[in-house]
Formats: structure tokens, C-alpha cells, sequence
């Protein structure tokens, strides 16, 4: 089956990945003259399904926990099992207990325990949740490989607004384009998602953190070579214009207080960008024709990307087409 | 019937739309709890001023009254503005005025508030005044053209519950006749309940709902409280006494110590 994926952002891309593994014709289009533009590039990559269910339901974690595995086996080496750290300023102490009222697969750390683990944030908390199985990844670092992969593959990429060609030609159209269908596809809305990127030598972290706080939870992520993502903020609004005053100064706030070395880092970069969501604010491959959709992932990308891409393929390896196909 | 400016509703039960897991959710509590009205914020929610969009479309489409809310604005000038964003958006000339004096604890400016109160009330707004407990304060408010009242009864999202009892008694005696709503500080129905029995005559929660690890069964629970609160206020319950006092008489009874 000839198949054109539209979109390269994480789902477009990992379905891309997972049909070309089931052995699928495929064909990427993308919009904007390189990978990654939308929501994607401002991921934090964080394979956190056990913390997500603080705020999400169920099946995020259902969904969500074979997330690592999958992006392990498809890029190996990129994947950093070492957990994630939470914790919460002293004030906000009572925040870890509902935290942990809430989630599963932690255990409690003392001052000792966290000192072992990050030793730059030793002596700052006296508390944390230590969630053991969690994972992250760089996502552009990821988004760039699954496209190296795929055109070592011999898949094609079609870049640009006049290159997409027609759908015609194509068995399945599978359409990722996330926010740009907002208003197009029923009950799909845009939250604003508002990150930074700090540079500093005088702190190291291995393993992304979260700062819990009743109205502004932030997390950072470690990348590589000094480079931290910290992120990122929810707002219920399709606005995709640069990061506000308001929102920059929460998000440096937070950083700070999670350790002062971050007040003389470097700024090396803002964005904010738009997650589609449907109303459960849970994702969802939709027929429409001869089109698959998949949209919905909101904050979670990376997280249920994968389980998305699996729908798809399910979906289409149960075709009568393709099992006719399969039979001959 | 709680009658607030024009619009008489029947729940006393005011919900707040920020921070649910998802709009599902909210939208779950909203039909649970039976609520007619629900706060939604201008402020953190358009990013620059644009329209929150499809979110505002949900709001829409829960089918309840909405009282847009003018959260996060520190100075009259941003809430005024805000207000009349929110006229736009929403078609109510309902505002709930919050005019914020700290950041960190969001306690509000109340000098400021007086002051946007009385803008906005010349400009044809109904308002919402979230206020403190002083007296003083609420009377200012009145004058301003305030129809309404909605002091805290403990910072907002501390989920405290009433903080000083004494305070809130006493402004429920200075503004008999003047509608009070409990905004802030509410943690739990016993909050509510408790609040509802003193005379207040509806609460306003966010926090304690959207924070819940069930919140469309919180808000439930709370719609239960409210009403069993507002009951046993119209019951005229019993003031609390500094010794025992048996219900059948002790006198004419066979002692057998």
C-alpha cells in the first residue's frame, strides 16, 4: 500500500517509522521547509507516564509506559533510563504528598537519597519523589534520526507548500499535521505551551525534574553539552506568538528557585508553540474517507506518539487490501 | 432563589474553570454539581488578548451562566481592560473583579478594587468585587455601585477553609440584605456547609474541585454541602452553649446512684 503521511513533527514521524517497519510504501509531506517546526521542536521529551497521571487519566499510562521501549528500539541509544525527581519548595511541601496521593510508581527520597541521585541540588530539599522507571529523550535530536532512518530507508520527504502532490496517488493519506487542523477537525482546540532554554556549566543534572508549585509547576530537562529545557507553561488559547513577559519571568522564577546557579545561565532560546487536544485531552486516530488522523497528543507527544502510530498500524495491516495483498 | 443583579438561579454553587485535567472533566463537574455559573478567566487564558478560541467555545457550550473573571490583573487600568475584553467576548456585563495587590499570595489591592469597581459600575458592568473581610472595605465597594459581595474566607487555593469565623459573622451581620458570596480559601464541602449555615449565600470554588483526585464527584460533593448548609441555615440551627444540656427533663426521674 502506497502510503503519504502528512506532517513530520513526532507523529507524523513515528507513524512514518512504524509503517515503513510493517513494510509499507510510505511518503512524508511537510508543510514548512524542515522537520520538527510545530509543537514538537519544543517537547520536552519526557517519557513520564507514571508523573502524568497527576493530571491525566488512565490510559495515559496504559498507553504511555511501552513509550520508552519503543523509542529505544527504534533509535537505540537515544532513550535515558534514570527516572525523573520531584520535589517542591518548602512552602509548597504539602504539594508532594498530593502529588503522591495521586501517581504511582515512586518512592519517597530524604536528603540523602537526593544528594545521591543529583548531587548539585543536595542540601535544597529535604523531600522528593523519585519516579524510577521513567525515561527522556532530546527531541530534535530523535525527530532528526527517525528522518535520517527513514531516508536511509529509501522513504521519500517532500518538503514545502507546493510539493505535496496529489492524494490520488496514494492508497492512505494519514494526516499529522496537530494544530494546524484546529477549526477542521471537530472538537480539536489549541493549548499554548511557553519553554526556554538556559545554558550554564555551574549546575549538572542527570534526569529531568519537576518543581511542583500550586500555580505554576514547571519541570527541566537536561540536554546535552550545559544546555537545559525548561518548560513549560498550559495555556488555553491558540496563540502561537512569542513567549509573554509574564510567562518568561514564571518559568526563570522557577528555575531559579530550583537552584540559584540558574540565575547566571545563559538565555539561549524562547518558544512557544500550540498542542492540539481534544476535549479529554486524549489522543485519537479518526477515519475521514480514505484520511487517518491522528491528533490530540497535546502535552504528550513523545509520550503516546508511539501507541498512536500502533493504532495506525493495526488499522491498516487489517485492511481487506492488505491482507489480500499479503495472501497473494 | 439567589437573585445577582438581573439573573436569579437556583444552585449556590459558583464554579471556576481553571486548571481541570481536562475540559471532559470540567465539563463532567459542571453537570455533577448542577451549577448555573461558572468563572472563567480572561487574563491567563487569551496570551497577548486574542480570544482563548475553542476553549471559550466550551465555555459557551456548557449551557450555564458565565461570569468572566479578571484573575492575574495587578492594576485598575489591566482589569478595566480586561473587563471590557470580557464584555466582548462572553456578552454579559457581568464581571468578577479581581484587582491582585501581591503576587505571591494574590491578596487583593482592595484601594485599586474601589477604585475599578467604580469605573466599571459607571460603564454599565455589574460587579463581582472579590474582596477581603473588612467592612470598611465592602462599604466602599457598595457605594462604588457593588450589588454584590464576595469576600475569602482564607487566601485563595490555601483550601483553609474559615480562617476567622468571627469576621465572617459579623460582615454577614453588617450586609444583610446584600447578596455574599464566599470566593477563595475553600477546601472542602465542611468548608462550604460551614460558610452556608452562617448565612452566607453561595460559595465560589475553583481549587478545591479542579485540584480533587475525582473533581467531577467533588463537585458533587460540594453542591450536597452547599444545599445541606443553605437548608440548615433556613432551619435556624442551634448556637453552641458552654455546658451540657440534656433533652429530656432530669427532674421527676428515678435516681439509682
Amino acid at each position: 500500500m502506497r502510503i503519504l503521511v502528512k506532517g513530520a513533527g513526532v507523529a507524523g514521524l513515528t507513524v512514518a517509522w512504524q509503517l515503513y517497519r510493517h513494510g509499507f510504501d510510505v511518503t512524508i509531506h511537510e508543510r514548512a521547509e524542515k522537520i520538527g517546526r510545530g509543537a514538537s521542536g519544543f517537547a520536552g521529551g519526557m517519557l513520564a507516564p507514571w508523573c502524568e497521571r497527576e493530571s491525566a487519566e488512565e490510559p495515559v499510562l496504559a498507553l504511555g509506559r511501552m513509550a520508552a521501549d519503543w523509542w529505544e528500539a527504534a533509535l537505540p541509544g537515544h532513550v535515558q533510563r534514570r527516572g525523573t525527581l520531584v520535589v517542591a519548595g518548602g512552602r509548597d511541601a504539602g504539594e508532594l504528598d498530593r502529588f503522591a496521593g495521586r501517581t504511582s510508581g515512586w518512592e519517597w527520597l530524604d536528603e540523602a537519597g537526593i544528594a545521591a541521585l543529583e548531587p548539585h541540588l543536595a542540601g535544597r530539599f529535604r523531600k522528593a519523589l523519585f519516579f524510577r522507571q521513567e525515561a527522556h529523550l532530546d527531541p530534535r535530536k530523535a525527530l532528526s534520526a527517525l528522518t535520517a532512518g527513514l531516508e536511509e530507508a529509501r522513504m521519500r520527504f517532500l518538503f514545502g507548500m507546493s510539493a505535496e502532490g496529489k492524494a490520488t496517488h496514494y492508497d492512505r493519506v494519514i494526516n499529522c499535521t496537530g494544530a494546524e487542523r484546529i477549526g477542521r477537525l471537530a472538537d480539536l482546540r489549541g493549548v499554548r505551551g511557553e519553554m526556554l532554554g538556559l545554558e550554564t556549566g555551574d549546575i549538572t543534572l542527570s534526569r529531568p525534574v519537576r518543581l511542583l508549585h500550586p500555580r505554576h509547576p514547571i519541570y527541566i530537562v537536561p540536554r546535552e553539552r550545559n544546555h537545559f529545557m525548561v518548560g513549560a507553561t498550559m495555556i488555553e488559547s491558540n496563540d502561537a506568538s512569542p513567549i509573554t513577559a509574564r510567562s518568561l519571568m514564571e518559568l526563570l522564577n522557577a528555575a531559579y528557585a530550583l537552584h540559584p546557579a540558574f540565575g547566571e545561565a545563559r538565555l539561549t532560546e524562547t518558544g512557544a508553540g500550540i498542542r492540539p487536544a481534544y476535549p479529554d485531552n486524549f489522543p485519537r486516530v479518526t477515519e475521514e474517507g480514505h484520511i487517518l488522523h491522528v491528533n490530540g497528543l497535546y502535552r504528550h507527544g513523545f509520550l503516546l506518539a508511539p501507541a498512536m502510530a500502533g493504532e495506525v498500524a493495526r488499522r491498516l495491516l487489517a485492511e481487506p487490501r492488505h491482507q489480500e495483498r499479503k495472501a497473494s | 432563589m439567589l437573585k445577582l443583579y438581573d439573573i436569579a438561579v437556583q444552585s449556590r454553587l459558583l464554579l471556576g474553570t481553571a486548571r481541570y485535567p481536562s475540559p471532559a472533566i470540567l465539563a463532567e463537574a459542571v453537570r455533577r454539581s448542577k451549577t448555573e455559573i461558572v468563572t472563567v478567566s480572561l487574563r491567563r487564558e487569551t496570551a497577548g488578548g486574542r480570544s482563548g478560541g475553542a476553549f471559550f467555545d466550551l465555555i459557551r457550550d456548557l449551557g450555564v451562566h458565565v461570569l468572566p473573571n479578571t484573575a492575574g490583573c495587578h492594576s485598575v487600568q489591566e482589569a478595566v481592560l480586561t473587563a471590557k475584553m470580557a464584555r466582548d467576548v462572553f456578552r454579559t456585563n457581568w464581571i468578577k473583579l479581581e484587582v491582585i495587590g501581591h503576587h505571591d499570595t494574590l491578596q487583593p489591592d482592595v484601594f485599586g478594587l474601589v477604585e475599578a469597581a467604580r469605573i466599571l459600575a459607571g460603564d454599565g458592568f455589574q460587579v463581582f468585587p472579590y474582596t477581603t473581610d473588612d467592612l470598611v472595605v465592602a462599604e466602599k465597594l457598595l457605594e462604588a455601585g457593588c450589588r454584590v459581595l464576595m469576600p475569602s474566607c482564607a487566601p485563595i487555593g490555601s483550601a483553609m477553609g474559615p480562617v476567622n469565623p468571627t469576621a465572617l459573622k459579623s460582615f454577614r451581620a453588617h450586609f444583610p440584605d446584600v447578596p455574599l458570596i464566599v470566593d477563595a480559601g475553600i477546601g472542602r464541602p465542611s468548608h462550604a456547609a460551614d460558610v452556608m449555615e452562617r448565612g452566607y449565600d453561595a460559595v465560589l470554588l475553583n481549587t478545591a474541585v479542579a485540584g480533587a483526585g475525582d473533581p467531577a464527584a467533588m463537585a458533587e460533593a460540594f453542591a450536597l454541602a452547599i444545599a445541606a448548609g443553605r437548608l440548615a441555615h433556613q432551619a435556624v440551627p442551634l448556637q453552641p452553649r458552654d455546658m451540657a444540656v440534656p433533652s429530656t427533663p432530669v427532674i421527676g426521674k428515678a435516681v439509682f446512684a
